[in-house]
């Protein structure tokens, strides 16, 4: 199976009418030593073997329709309308390429441009990007462009609470840029405010704070903005976008840069990707920003049009003085998200995360009413709260896994040795049932 | 008239999902709650249907047109490959779900891994990155930790002027500097115009093979050699890797690092600009600076992550790469295997030559050296008729064909990368678009410069959109 819709009768006449006798004419240009070479690779399969196989390999997951899982940290299970799927399956938008030229691709630029609004009415933010790869890589995208707006200002001061995946993305991307690292402690699950004023100062280009945070808690995010913004330095927010139909968005609080991973809307689990990036930030900033834009402007006949804009921040363009070095994005994840977010609505969107927020709470209070069992932290959360258990979450884990059961995410406890937390995410998707299958087999490990 | 927008068509208490909310209070502080709604569109779902179906309509896409578009491969993206990614062993899967749970997930990685070692002649491979230019950071960053780790830090990275874009991006970003290698008029890189610029300071070399000229670097045996005397990585940028399926591999012309674009060569869709996925390979010496965690295999065949790796550059965005396009990408190799991934370059090579000899006459080719998956023609005397190569590219719209890479790597040039799957008709009907188009440079200036005039809009105002920037509703 090759693809290739030609014959060989066909391949020969090209060859002639192109002036050569063999293919092997036409790469005599290789070194005859490169052409020596061996290597092996599995044996080509028909259409029909290759389903069977690759329904072999996904059999042998377990996913989340088969085990009840409470799994989140960045990834989460809701639910997604089937019109998403219809919608952005199809052929026009899934082998359609970068719409660079706008008179060919007014479908995915039109769509593009509703993304951004959707992104900027929930996000309360200026302006939005196209999408970006993912949460993590959109935090470590604002580190660098705060660090660049910012010479001489090397410090990036981030939350304790950051999560850990997120951060070590951060520092990874900026290895190469003369950048300090200030992690800012926490109080009860969320950052200690005293501290954290003491660390911010006019060496420091951006504090970064994810709400919630990667324990689940809501941090003050209102007071953080304030104490970056007294020194200087840009306040980038990470946040859950599905939390934002109840949570205070990061426009009503200031912040430079809202960002975070865009999976929640509308994008499948998939292992934990293809989700998306998103990356908003204030008006006064969007030359500064990376990744692509799309703008309205109008045809030589004067109709609505959308195009590409601000490419002069662009690699294609600037090569390496561009704001970024990103090309490729998430677009076709950004496009499930603006179908979601269409079909949810001004009302689905509030509904959705109510009841995130509905059945985290009715979980966290049965579990908490189970001997042992506690809130790790005394903060408002939204859909995932941290759980001290009386046992090491490891233990619990491993037995709860032979009944099909992920109550949650083992976490470490930086004060302790064997930690006894479990991080717990509670979705929509989630019914009473399920609830109480949870706390009935937590009940087992409850103390005496 | 242009459709209009979903916000546009908003009506009060519409709404297309709604959930089984409760109207139990919400138990949240003041401080944290949002104040007003996002304002979304209130729309029925038909609305939200008719609206996304009609705009699809508004595209080119590879299911409907030819993209001759150089450089982005843009070949058929098989149906079968959205089957298998779609699956639910897989859609549903979280990442933070132990090993035990993910065999068949972390398999496919593992082998995925180890047919991209096979096909580029590398040792070991990171899927992570989630594309081409996130690779290209990933590869430069792993030269900096490889350079550190030998106690000596370099500082340059030598980058040819016809690289893509990303190059000099993403190797300024890792924190080097770029310097610029000019190019020659035969479109090759020779040793002697890198040997004055390489020294005990540079880091790495970055090239495309081919080139973005269509051309194999014919000295890139030597140029390896003077790379590796002076200690320099070789960096290989997979974006025209299609060229090379079967007959050669970068890892055997020296080079240490390289990145593949899923998206091109291996068939997974662009999705309107992504989401792609720009695996990366090195050499056994520089494998223990690749992102953790890393897919292995333990000795009674099951597959776990290995995170204890010291010397690890970290991580290059959160979990384990674009899942999804990595399925695709598999299932299209174990498809093809040699033969069929053999038979591709094949195809992909002689549709390039034979689109560069039928159009000759008209748009004369860079060098006459014969062209490997893509050829760079130029189109001459446009200035004498008052026109611009990006005229010709908006009135090749009109015939109903993507626009091929325009004014790059060099001012006028067109670049066409036919691919592999397309037939001799489509090739033929694109040759004969493109001689009217040549006859209407010389005798229809005013269609040029005002296409194109048979797509769902004229031509965009540009410099409007930049200038009174409107970027949401």
């Amino acid at each position: 199976m090759d693809f290739v819709p030609n014959s060989e009768a066909e391949f020969a006449a090209m060859l002639q009418a192109s002036g050569v006798s063999s293919f092997d004419d036409l790469v005599s240009c290789i070194p005859a030593k490169l052409k020596e070479f061996r290597s092996r690779l599995p044996a080509p399969l028909t259409e029909m073997e290759l389903v069977m196989e690759m329904e072999k390999l996904a059999a042998s997951n377990r996913t989340s329709r088969q085990v009840l899982s409470f799994l989140g940290a960045g990834i989460y299970d809701h639910f997604i309308p089937p019109a998403v799927d219809a919608l952005a399956s199809r052929g026009e938008f899934v082998t359609a390429y970068t719409p660079y030229q706008a008179e060919a691709s007014q479908g995915t630029l039109t769509a593009i441009y509703e993304y951004q609004s959707y992104l900027c009415a929930i996000t309360g933010m200026e302006v939005s990007n196209a999408s970006l790869y993912d949460g993590a890589s959109a935090v470590a995208e604002a580190g660098f462009l705060s660090l660049q707006a910012n010479s001489n200002r090397p410090r990036i001061v981030h939350a304790a609470s950051l999560h850990p995946e997120y951060l070590a993305t951060l520092q990874t991307y900026l290895a190469g840029q003369k950048a300090e690292f200030v992690s800012a402690p926490l109080k009860d699950g969320v950052l200690d405010l005293d501290a954290l004023a003491g660390l911010v100062n006019p060496r420091t280009c951006a504090l970064i704070v994810q709400s919630p945070n990667f324990h689940g808690c809501l941090e003050p995010m209102a007071q953080a903005a304030d104490i970056a913004h007294r020194h200087g330095a840009f306040f980038v927010a990470c946040v859950n976008p599905i939390s934002l139909g109840l949570i205070r968005p990061p426009g009503e609080y200031n912040a430079d840069f809202a960002v975070g991973e865009g999976q929640p809307l509308g994008c499948p689990m998939s292992f934990g990707g293809p989700g998306f990036g998103f990356l908003t930030s204030t008006k006064k900033l969007v030359h500064k920003i990376s990744g692509r834009i799309v703008g309205q402007t109008v045809d030589e006949n004067n109709q609505r049009s959308f195009c590409l804009t601000l490419q002069a921040r662009e690699q294609h363009i600037r090569r390496e003085k561009a704001t970024s070095n990103i090309c490729s994005n998430q677009a076709l994840m950004a496009l499930r998200a603006c179908i979601h977010l269409a079909l949810l609505g001004k009302r689905g969107f509030q509904q959705v995360a109510q009841l995130n927020h509905q059945r985290a709470h009715a979980a966290a209070a049965a579990i908490c009413g189970l001997r042992g069992f506690s809130l790790a932290f005394k903060q408002p959360f939204f859909n995932e709260f941290t759980i001290r258990c009386p046992v090491p979450s490891a233990d619990l884990l491993a037995r709860l896994e032979k009944e099909n059961l992920i109550p949650g995410l083992a976490v470490a406890d930086p004060n302790a040795k064997s930690s006894n937390l479990l991080l717990v995410c509670v979705t929509e998707t989630k019914t009473s049932d399920d609830i109480q299958r949870l706390v009935k087999a937590l009940a087992a490990f409850s103390t005496p | 008239m242009r459709p209009p927008l979903l916000n546009e068509q908003s009506k009060p208490g519409l709404q297309a999902v709604a959930f089984p909310v409760t109207n139990d209070p919400v138990d949240l502080p003041a401080e944290h709650r949002r104040q007003t709604p996002a304002p979304l569109p209130e729309v029925a779902e038909v609305d939200v249907v008719r609206h996304f179906t009609i705009l699809s309509k508004d595209n080119f896409s590879v299911d409907t047109h030819f993209y001759p578009l150089g450089s982005c491969t843009m070949k058929y993206n098989p149906k079968v490959n959205e089957y298998v990614s779609a699956l639910p062993g897989f859609a549903q899967l979280h990442p933070l779900q132990p090993a035990s749970h993910a065999q068949g997930a972390m398999r496919l990685i593992f082998e995925l891994e180890q047919m991209l070692g096979e096909i580029c002649g590398m040792d070991a491979f990171t899927l992570q990155p989630a594309a081409g230019a996130h690779g290209e950071l990933t590869g430069m960053l792993i030269a900096r930790a490889a350079h550190l780790a030998r106690g000596k830090p370099r500082r340059k990275v030598l980058v040819p002027s016809s690289a893509h874009g990303t190059n000099p991006a993403s190797a300024r970003l890792a924190g080097f500097q770029i310097v610029t290698v000019p190019g020659a008029p035969d479109g090759l890189l020779h040793p002697d115009q890198v040997a004055p610029l390489i020294d005990e300071d540079t880091a790495a070399i970055m090239l495309t093979n081919p080139n973005t000229l269509g051309v194999f670097e014919e000295h890139i045996l030597e140029i390896a050699r003077m790379a590796h005397e002076k200690g320099a990585l070789l960096y290989y940028d997979g974006a025209n890797l299609n060229a090379l399926l079967g007959l050669c591999r970068p890892g055997d012309m020296g080079f240490d690092i390289v990145h593949v674009n899923l998206h091109k060569t291996f068939s997974t869709p662009h999705g309107g600009g992504g989401p792609g996925a720009g695996p990366v390979g090195v050499k056994k010496h520089l494998a223990p600076f690749l992102p953790s965690p890393r897919a292995q295999q333990n000795p009674d065949g099951s597959f776990s992550w290995q995170h204890n790796l010291p010397q690890s550059i970290g991580k290059m965005r959160a979990f384990h790469g674009n899942f999804s396009v990595l399925a695709r990408a598999y299932a299209y190799i174990r498809a093809l295997g040699w033969e069929g991934l053999r038979a591709a370059s094949r195809a992909a090579i002689i549709h390039a030559n034979y689109i560069k000899k039928q159009l000759e006459d008209k748009f004369p080719a860079y060098t006459n050296r014969p062209c490997m998956h893509e050829c760079v023609l130029m189109a001459n005397h446009l200035k004498e008729a008052g026109l611009t190569v990006r005229d010709i590219a908006k009135r090749i719209l009109d015939y109903g064909y993507h626009a091929p890479t325009i004014a790059w790597p060099i001012h006028d040039c067109l670049m066409i990368e036919p691919t592999e799957t397309e037939s001799k008709e489509t090739l033929d009907a694109f040759i004969s678009a493109m001689r009217k188009v040549a006859r209407e440079i010389e005798t229809e200036s005013y269609t040029l410069q005002h296409a194109p005039h048979h797509m769902p809009i004229q031509r965009v105002d540009e410099v409007k959109a930049a200038r009174e920037l409107r970027l949401r509703d």
